[in-house]
């Protein structure tokens, strides 16, 4: 059985280690947030300009002042610090973001992503997305193993225009989890009952597979 | 010196002309220049270049600017939240040109400073270093971008003081600091404007020197995603 949102979610939990901070994309990756071990000091970055995210607020506690990068209204922690868009991406630039979990429309086996822009459809922008992936130091990718219409989105070359070259570490999808290292797809790990025969049917990249699988 | 305007149209007086460039700080509607926007659109200043990381939605914000056409080119990075916008946008009327969030950040930044350029890794080979110009440090491909500046910057912050220091509130604060300092002219409005001494210096954001005028505003602070979890169950009810 294939995972669920949350459980890839879960899935992406198992990444954070103990003292990292890290940047959440919209969408399932916003859900790793609940997924953090009980235990462990994780420091969530928003980009607009926000270390140490909290909640979202109770109703009547909303904050115009206080959103993330999503434009969703959040509260904040003890620990929290507030700094200028140039700080922020100052931060990520600079590789002092350990992890950056997002969604994607394609990855390649080389780690090319793509996930801002379709051509012909109405392009709404890059947002964060480019800085994220060239300066944190490590890229997780989530998303659905393949697109609605059944297409394969992990490929051998991405024909979408590029968010980012040979900078995908990781992707976690509905049927597993895959690691690019030195250019290298490798099928590390299987969601219950699905096959390596079923991902294979279901993947166009070229990838090997880990030993014991 | 006198820095300390009436009300935004007097702030922006004299200031405003065809075709300039302008730089609105705000990130979403979060800490948008409410009051300077709304006197920009009642001026009927025509074919402005606007630099901003959004543009408003369809009735707020830069969207106001968009609805009566004032706007020729918007240099922004994401403007999903705005149906007028993408119906200009796909008809040829306005011109767009994205800039990776960072980047965009950082040429205000540049520009405030006076570097006239600078090299990022954000976007090689991607669209955006397209015709941009490449060079390789330490073993890593970068490209180069250049310093933005404005005619006219308007920024929001929450408290300021007649000498123009600025302190800004929470995730507020995102691009107005750099944009302050790359205007020509910038014009601050402010939740609450205090004499000098009241703010602690230890404590001011942008400092006077790069605000030229500065306005108490009226701040409606729109909400675009308005997010709660549910109130624990009192153990008394």
């Amino acid at each position: 059985m294939a995972w669920t949102r949350e459980q890839m979610a879960e899935r992406a939990a198992q990444e954070l280690r103990d003292g990292f901070y890290v940047n959440l994309g919209i969408g399932i990756p916003t859900l790793v947030a609940n997924f953090i071990p009980e235990g462990m000091h994780v420091t969530l970055q928003s980009e607009n300009g926000m270390l140490g995210m909290g909640p979202f607020p109770y109703e009547g506690e909303e904050d115009p002042d206080l959103i993330n990068a999503g434009k969703q209204t959040i509260t904040e922690l003890p620990q929290t610090s507030y700094f200028s868009s140039a700080d922020s991406f100052g931060m990520v630039r600079g590789g002092h973001i350990d992890l950056s979990i997002l969604g994607a429309m394609q990855v390649a086996q080389n780690g090319d992503l793509a996930n801002w822009m379709i051509p012909g459809k109405m392009v709404k922008g890059m947002g964060g997305a480019m800085d994220l992936v060239a300066g944190v130091k490590r890229v997780v990718v989530i998303m659905d193993h393949n697109a609605r219409d059944g297409s394969p989105k992990l490929l051998k070359a991405c024909d979408l225009p590029l968010t980012g070259q040979g900078v995908v570490d990781m992707i976690i999808s509905d049927v597993g989890v895959f690691e690019i290292k030195e250019g290298r797809l490798t099928l590390i790990q299987l969601a219950p009952d699905v096959t390596v025969e079923d991902v294979k049917e279901r993947t166009e990249a070229d990838f090997t597979i880990a030993e014991g699988l | 010196m006198q820095k300390v305007f009436t009300d935004a149209a007097s702030a922006l007086e004299g200031l405003l002309f065809d075709d300039m460039t302008i730089m609105a700080g705000g990130f979403g509607l979060c800490g948008i220049p409410e009051n300077l926007i709304m006197a920009l659109h009642d001026s009927g200043t025509t074919g402005i270049t606007a630099i901003s990381n959004n543009a408003g939605v369809d009735d707020w914000g830069l969207g106001l600017l968009l609805q009566t056409r004032q706007i020729k080119k918007m240099i922004s990075s994401y403007v999903g939240e705005n149906k007028e916008f993408e119906r200009q946008y796909l008809s040829g009327e306005l011109e767009l040109e994205f800039n990776p969030q960072g980047t965009l950040a950082e040429r205000c930044r540049a520009g405030g400073a006076g570097i006239p350029a600078f090299y990022t890794k954000t976007g090689v080979g991607t669209l955006v270093a397209e015709g941009k110009e490449h060079k390789d440090f330490n073993g890593e491909t970068y490209i180069m971008e250049t310093g933005l500046v404005a005619d006219v910057s308007l920024v929001k912050a929450w408290k300021g003081d007649t000498e123009g220091n600025l302190i800004y509130r929470k995730t507020a604060r995102n691009f107005n600091p750099m944009m302050a300092t790359a205007g020509k002219v910038t014009v601050a409005e402010v939740e609450e404007l205090v004499e000098p001494g009241v703010l602690d210096p230890d404590h001011i954001h942008t400092p006077g020197i790069f605000v030229q005028r500065i306005i108490v505003g009226q701040h409606e602070k729109r909400i675009e995603q308005r997010t709660t979890r549910p109130r624990p169950a009192t153990a008394d009810a």
